[in-house]
């Protein structure tokens, strides 16, 4: 694994960690939710993979964009959108992120970057490429990052993406969350490679191993990546090595887990290692750190609370927007 | 007065729209520096420099997924691919994305991009290489379907598709590059979408139409002529928008419906005009509706088996023989 020492600045890692809290808070009221019946269908959460989103999110600028996959939450969050048009989506209502037609798969926000969340594996990369030949082409020195999990390392769609952004020299970050499950399958059993990097070297780009449980470390290899593809020098492929607590989707309790893996990466839960550096570094103490968990929690129930209060679209909805009209 | 081909009309219209719209580019797969397999953009690639005309590697859902990235990032792509037969290898992109993008995000997003594929038989191509298209797309809302036959409809469709800020399908028919039309320069203008034609006016039965199957139904109507069936044939020019109107104004004059397809009978859209009649026009029909298309089988390499699957002058007269024998 690549390792890099250098501490971030104290405010950066305090911006970090309030946002790997606004996600983990989220996301657990969120499971709630689901059990309440209030949210529908399906919901991945990303609990345990935060540092991915935020350290990546940390790297882009003004003017970058993102597209991910329908294990989102923690993206949109990491991107800026609102604890409110999440929430709001989540539950399908009028003000919603996507005015409730997207809702947990589909975070989307145009106006911060955020091109679409996907529900379909691995359909979000060759969008990714599209958007980053805008940036070659209009020259304006900006990035497109795809997130996709390990499993989305087997479809075509990786593979032509990679291949096409190799040859154009498109300024776009593949960054897949290795997060051992694809579903309810154990990678080892899908992939008969060690690290999803490796495929990099079929394509002539470079892939790069990262710790995915540190914010800091997944922020400087990606800001390398990034500098690069901001120069012109093309693609990478960037494989975070990450793991998710909770189960692949709804109510999954991951039975399919050997006995103490989970409580093995628990002890690297990203919060914790970028907590108990900043407590080690003199920037944070145990009661600070509580009272901020408290704090975001208390606001992520206030928000939750005015989102089932808030109104379902009206029915003539279903008719707009399938079309632009004009 | 010039004498303009099918194949010129599509380069024309790539040309001037490259030239009005500097965000307008144009990809796929050997049409470049080759100029295409069809030789429909030779001299686009000089023209306007490989920035804006791209090949692209053999990569159908990757180079489909990013003209949907650079369309809703501010680029106007045409993606060409080589044979309509290949749009299932593009299909998730098609129907899930490029389809949905505006729709599930709430309307974010404007998806001004236009795919080009060469469709249908007559040519010898062999089963793979020779279907047309319309009706595996026609039941996904969310994009529209061009299908010019003419050469003025070539120019003026493809020019309002590229323009039009939804994504448009334009299906070109393979056996009508060499067909060739003398025309007044000044009536190659935009075309709307959603307006079909009345090739010949006649009053004792509406056939309804596209492409080759048009030219083939305007024969059969000279021949039935002599035989004093006067018929009216339609060119539908879109497939989505659908122009309901005319199809309902003629059969209110004809009172009779024949529709011909270059396609298999199961789902074809000959289906949905045949309902469209039976539910707003039934009280004008004096006779039951014939559909003429290819039934149950499919396209044979050997030039007999190839004229005989596809509709010719002789079975779309009997049909309309037929139909107003009944
Ligand atoms: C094309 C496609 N095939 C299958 C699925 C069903 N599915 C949803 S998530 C998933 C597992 C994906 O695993 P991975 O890429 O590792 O991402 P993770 O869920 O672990 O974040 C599968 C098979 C899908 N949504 N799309
Ligand atoms: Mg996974």
């Amino acid at each position: 694994m690549t390792q890099n020492g250098i501490a971030l600045p104290a405010q950066m890692r305090q911006d970090m960690l309030k946002k790997m809290l606004e996600i983990r808070a989220a996301e657990e009221r969120i499971q709630g939710l689901f059990l309440e019946n209030l949210v529908r269908g399906t919901t991945h959460l990303c609990i345990g993979q935060e540092a991915c989103s935020v350290g990546v999110a940390a790297v882009l600028q003004p003017g970058d964009t993102m597209t991910c996959t329908y294990r989102g939450h923690g993206h949109a969050l990491a991107m800026g959108m609102t604890m409110k048009a999440l929430m709001a989506e989540m539950m399908g209502k009028a003000s919603g992120a996507c005015k409730g037609k997207g809702g947990s798969m589909h975070m989307t926000d145009a106006s911060i970057g955020l091109l679409g969340a996907n529900a379909i594996v691995g359909a979000q990369l060759p969008i990714a490429v599209g958007a980053a030949l805008t940036s070659r082409l209009k020259k304006t020195g900006n990035i497109t990052v795809t997130f996709f999990g390990e499993g989305a390392a087997n479809i075509g769609a990786f593979h032509e993406s990679l291949n096409l952004a190799a040859i154009w020299k498109l300024p776009v970050l593949f960054i897949c969350e290795n997060n051992l499950y694809g579903e309810y399958s154990v990678w080892s059993k899908t992939t008969p490679v060690r690290d999803i990097a490796v495929r990099a070297s079929s394509y002539g780009i470079p892939g790069i191993v990262v710790d995915g449980q540190d914010a800091e470390c997944v922020y400087h290899e990606v800001s390398a990546m990034a500098e690069r593809a901001r120069r012109g020098e093309g693609p990478a492929l960037i494989e975070l090595k990450t793991y998710r607590f909770r189960g692949h989707s709804r109510t999954d309790q991951a039975p399919y887990r050997p006995k103490g893996e989970l409580e093995e990466w628990l002890k690297r839960d990203p919060i914790l290692i970028l907590k108990e550096r900043m407590i080690a570094d003199g920037q944070l103490d145990e009661t600070e750190f509580e009272e901020l968990r408290e704090s975001i929690d208390r606001q992520v129930v206030e928000v939750v609370e005015w989102a089932k209060t808030e109104p379902y679209p009206p029915v003539e909805a279903l008719y707009e927007d399938i079309y632009y009209e004009g | 007065m010039i004498k303009l081909t099918y194949r010129d009309a599509v380069r024309r219209a790539l040309a001037d729209a490259l030239r009005a719209d500097e965000n307008v580019i144009f990809f796929g797969e050997d049409v470049a520096e080759a100029g295409g397999v069809f030789k429909v953009t030779p001299g686009l690639y000089e023209e306007f420099g490989g920035e804006r005309v791209m090949d692209t590697p053999i990569s159908e859902e990757a180079f489909i997924g990013a003209a949907l990235g650079a369309a809703i990032t501010g680029m106007r792509p045409v993606a060409e691919l080589m044979f309509a037969d290949f749009v299932p290898v593009a299909m998730d992109q098609i129907a899930n994305q490029i389809a949905k993008y505006r729709y599930m995000s709430g309307g974010q997003f404007i998806v001004p991009l236009t795919i080009r594929a060469a469709q249908g038989a007559g040519a010898g191509f062999g089963t793979q290489h020779s279907q047309c298209v319309e009706s595996w797309l026609l039941n996904i809302p969310g994009i529209k379907i061009v299908v010019p036959g003419t050469v003025k409809d070539m120019y003026g469709l493809l020019r309002t598709a590229i323009d039009d800020n939804n994504p448009v399908i334009v299906l070109e028919h393979k056996v009508l590059y060499n067909y060739a039309e003398e025309i007044d320069e000044a009536e190659l203008t935009h075309v709307p979408l959603g307006k079909a034609a009345v090739r010949r006016v006649g009053k004792d039965i509406t056939v309804v139409a596209t492409q080759l199957m048009m030219h083939r139904s305007l024969d059969a109507a000279e021949r039935l002529a002599g035989e004093g069936i006067d018929c009216e044939v339609i060119d539908l020019r879109t497939m989505i928008p659908l122009d309901e109107e005319t199809i309902l104004e003629s059969i209110a004059k004809t009172g009779r419906l024949v529709i011909v397809e270059e396609a298999p009978h199961a789902g074809g859209w000959g289906a949905d005009i045949a309902a469209l009649a039976a539910d707003k026009g039934i009280y004008w029909l004096d006779a039951p509706v014939k559909r003429v298309n290819m039934g149950g089988a499919l396209i044979a390499y050997s030039p007999p088996l190839e004229d005989e699957v596809v509709p010719n002058v002789s079975r779309i007269a009997d049909a309309i023989r037929a139909v107003m024998r009944a």
